[in-house]
C-alpha cells in the first residue's frame, strides 16, 4: 500500500509482534489482555515488558468481556469508503470491568451479528453496560465489538 | 537553565492559502531566508537547524540552498503538532550551551493541496495503538480528539456553546488579520451551530483549516539579539511534556486521560520561569481542534481543572478578555501549519506588531498540541 492509495474494504489491524496475540485470541473467540506477572496489574495497549514491578514479559490473560461505555463519537463523512457506507456510525470506548483504566475502542452493535450504523446514536450514553461480541471479518481477522446488556 | 539567554530575532511566513504553487522545499528555503532578512543576519551565519520529524524538507537540502555555513547543531522534534515550540526550545538550548550561534526552526507544509494523511495508506501504519483503534473507524485526528471531548463534556458539563465560544473568539481575531485565510469570513453563533458534523460532538468549525504555507524563525543569544534589526522576543522558559503512560492522539490508556501532556509541560515551563500564568497577557494555544484550547487553559494553569469551558464565556478569549487567545486567528482561522503560526504571532505580540495587539504585552505563552507529546515556550520582552 502506498501513501496515496486509500483502502477500500474493511480496515484490518496492522499488528506488530506486541499486538498480534490480542487478535490471535479474538480469532479464537476470546478477549485477552496483558497482565503483569509480578504485580497482577492489567496492561493495555500491549508492550514487550511490563512497566510495573520487575518488568517481566506480561502474560496474555482472558477477561470477562464486560464493561461500560467511557466515551463515544459519531463520525460523519468525509470518511474512508468502508466507513462512509455506514455513516453516521458510532465508535465507543469501553472501560473493562476488571480495570476501568483498561479502555478498548470498538463499535456498539444493535445485536450480535449486526452491522455498523444500525444503532441510533441518540440512544448511546456514557456509563451504559456492554458485553463483547466477536465479528469475524475473514479467516484471519475477528474484531471484538459490543452490544448493550 | 536557559532562562532569557536566547531570543527569537527573525520571523517570516509565506502567504497562506488552500493551494500554493511552489514546492514545500522552495517555500521552506524562501521563508528561512526571509526570517534571516527580518533579523538582519546573513544566511552564511546559520549553524543550527531544527524542524519537525514530519517535515519533508531535509536539513541538508535546505542548508545547501539557503547558503548556510557549517552546521554544528541539527535535529528534529516528533509528534506532529506537538513539535513547534519544541523546535524553538531545542535551538535555544543549543545556542545557550554553545552548540551553535544562529539557529533556524521552520515548518513547510502543503496540507491544503496535498493528501489528507488519514485518507491515505498511512491510515493503517503498523503500531500497537493504531491496531486497536483504526479498524473500528477511529481514524481521523478529529475522531480521536472528539472522543476526549465527549468525555470532558460528560465529566464537567461543558457544551457545544463553549466550543462555539472558542471558534467565534478566534474567528474574530482572524477578521482583523489580512493574512488570515478567514480574514473576510465572519462567523455567527448560528452559523457555528448549523455547521455540518465531522465527528460528533465536533462540527466543521471545531476543526482547523487545511492550509498550504511555511514559516520560520531565527534564534540567537540574547547578547547577539541586541544587534539585530528587530526587538528581541526573549525565550524565557521552555518545556516539553510526555506524561507517564500517555499516548499520541489516542491518549485514552493512562489513568487520567483528561490530565493531558499540557500539565507535564506546564510544570516544567513554570518551574524554570520567573513568572506564572497570571503574568501572561495573551496566549497562543495550539488549536487544531477547538476543545484543545479548553484543555490547554486548564493544563497551563489559567484556571482550575474543569473550569476551562467557563473561562471561554463572556468573551474570555477576546481582546480585552481574561486571556486574549490566538491573536492572529490560530489554526482554526488564520492557517494550520502545525502550529508554527502561533510562534510567529507570539513574537509579534512581544514586538508590538500584532494585528490584534495586546497593549504593553510583556509576556506571551506559545503552546504545541494537547493530546500529543507536547512543548511550549514563554516569550518575554527584553527589559
Amino acid at each position: 500500500m502506498t501513501a496515496s492509495s486509500p483502502p477500500t474494504g474493511p480496515i484490518v489491524p496492522v499488528c506488530d509482534e506486541d499486538a498480534q496475540p490480542f487478535y490471535d485470541a479474538t480469532r479464537d473467540g476470546e478477549l485477552r489482555i496483558q497482565r503483569c506477572v509480578d504485580t497482577g496489574r492489567w496492561i493495555f495497549p500491549p508492550r514487550p515488558l511490563s512497566p510495573f514491578g520487575r518488568h517481566e514479559p506480561p502474560e496474555w490473560t482472558a477477561v470477562s468481556g464486560r464493561g461500560t461505555i467511557w466515551s463515544f463519537v459519531v463520525p460523519h463523512p468525509p470518511l474512508l469508503p468502508y466507513f462512509a457506507e455506514s455513516a453516521p456510525f458510532n465508535v465507543i470506548i469501553v472501560a473493562l470491568e476488571e480495570d476501568p483504566n483498561i479502555r478498548l475502542t470498538g463499535n456498539l452493535l444493535a445485536r450480535e451479528g449486526g452491522s455498523l450504523g444500525e444503532v441510533d446514536p441518540a440512544t448511546i450514553e456514557i456509563g451504559q453496560t456492554v458485553r463483547v461480541v466477536f465479528d469475524r471479518l475473514d479467516e484471519e481477522w475477528t474484531l471484538p465489538r459490543w452490544v448493550r446488556v | 537553565m536557559i532562562k532569557d539567554q536566547t531570543a527569537i530575532v527573525g520571523i517570516a511566513e509565506t502567504p497562506f492559502s488552500k493551494s500554493l504553487e511552489p514546492s514545500e522545499k522552495t517555500l521552506a528555503c524562501q521563508v528561512i531566508l526571509a526570517a534571516l532578512e527580518d533579523a538582519g543576519i546573513d544566511p552564511s551565519e546559520v549553524d543550527g537547524m531544527s524542524s519537525y520529524t514530519m517535515e519533508t524538507t531535509d536539513a541538508v537540502e535546505v542548508a545547501k540552498t539557503i547558503g548556510a555555513g557549517d552546521i554544528t547543531f541539527f535535529g528534529q522534534v516528533g509528534y506532529g503538532g506537538g513539535a513547534g515550540p519544541g523546535c524553538v526550545g531545542h535551538v535555544a538550548m543549543a545556542v545557550a550551551t554553545g552548540q551553535c550561534k544562529v539557529g533556524v526552526a521552520w515548518r513547510s507544509r502543503k496540507r491544503g493541496s496535498g493528501v489528507r494523511p488519514w485518507a491515505s495508506g498511512m491510515y493503517a501504519q503498523p503500531s500497537a495503538p493504531a491496531a486497536f483503534t483504526r479498524p473500528y473507524g477511529l481514524g481521523r485526528p478529529s475522531d480521536e480528539i472528539a472522543m476526549l471531548t465527549r468525555r470532558y463534556m460528560h465529566e464537567y458539563g461543558a457544551t457545544r456553546e463553549h466550543l462555539c465560544n472558542v471558534a467565534t473568539s478566534i474567528r474574530k481575531m482572524a477578521n482583523n488579520n489580512p493574512k488570515a485565510i478567514m480574514y473576510e469570513r465572519t462567523m455567527t453563533r448560528e452559523q457555528y451551530m448549523q455547521a455540518r458534523w465531522i465527528s460528533e460532538p465536533l462540527c466543521l468549525f471545531d476543526n482547523c483549516l487545511e492550509t498550504d504555507g511555511a514559516l520560520a524563525c531565527v534564534i540567537v543569544s540574547a547578547e547577539r539579539a541586541q544587534d539585530c534589526k528587530q526587538a528581541p522576543a526573549l525565550i524565557h522558559s521552555f518545556g516539553q511534556g510526555l506524561p507517564s503512560q500517555s499516548h499520541t492522539m489516542t491518549n485514552y490508556w493512562c489513568d487520567d486521560p483528561l490530565r493531558g501532556p499540557a500539565y507535564t509541560c506546564a510544570d516544567q515551563l513554570y518551574r524554570n520561569a520567573d513568572i506564572g500564568p497570571g503574568d501572561i497577557q495573551c496566549a497562543q494555544l495550539y488549536d487544531a481542534f477547538s476543545p484543545l484550547i479548553i484543555l490547554s487553559l486548564e493544563g497551563y494553569g489559567f484556571c482550575e481543572r474543569g473550569e476551562g469551558a467557563a473561562f471561554t464565556e463572556d468573551g474570555g478569549l477576546d481582546l480585552g478578555g481574561r486571556l486574549p487567545t490566538n491573536t492572529s486567528g490560530g489554526g482554526l482561522s488564520e492557517a494550520y501549519v502545525h502550529g508554527f503560526n502561533l510562534i510567529n504571532e507570539g513574537v509579534r505580540q512581544i514586538r508590538g506588531q500584532s494585528c490584534n495587539q495586546v497593549p504593553d504585552c510583556e509576556a506571551t505563552l506559545v503552546t504545541a498540541g494537547e493530546g500529543v507529546p507536547t512543548s511550549a515556550v514563554i516569550l518575554r520582552k527584553a527589559t
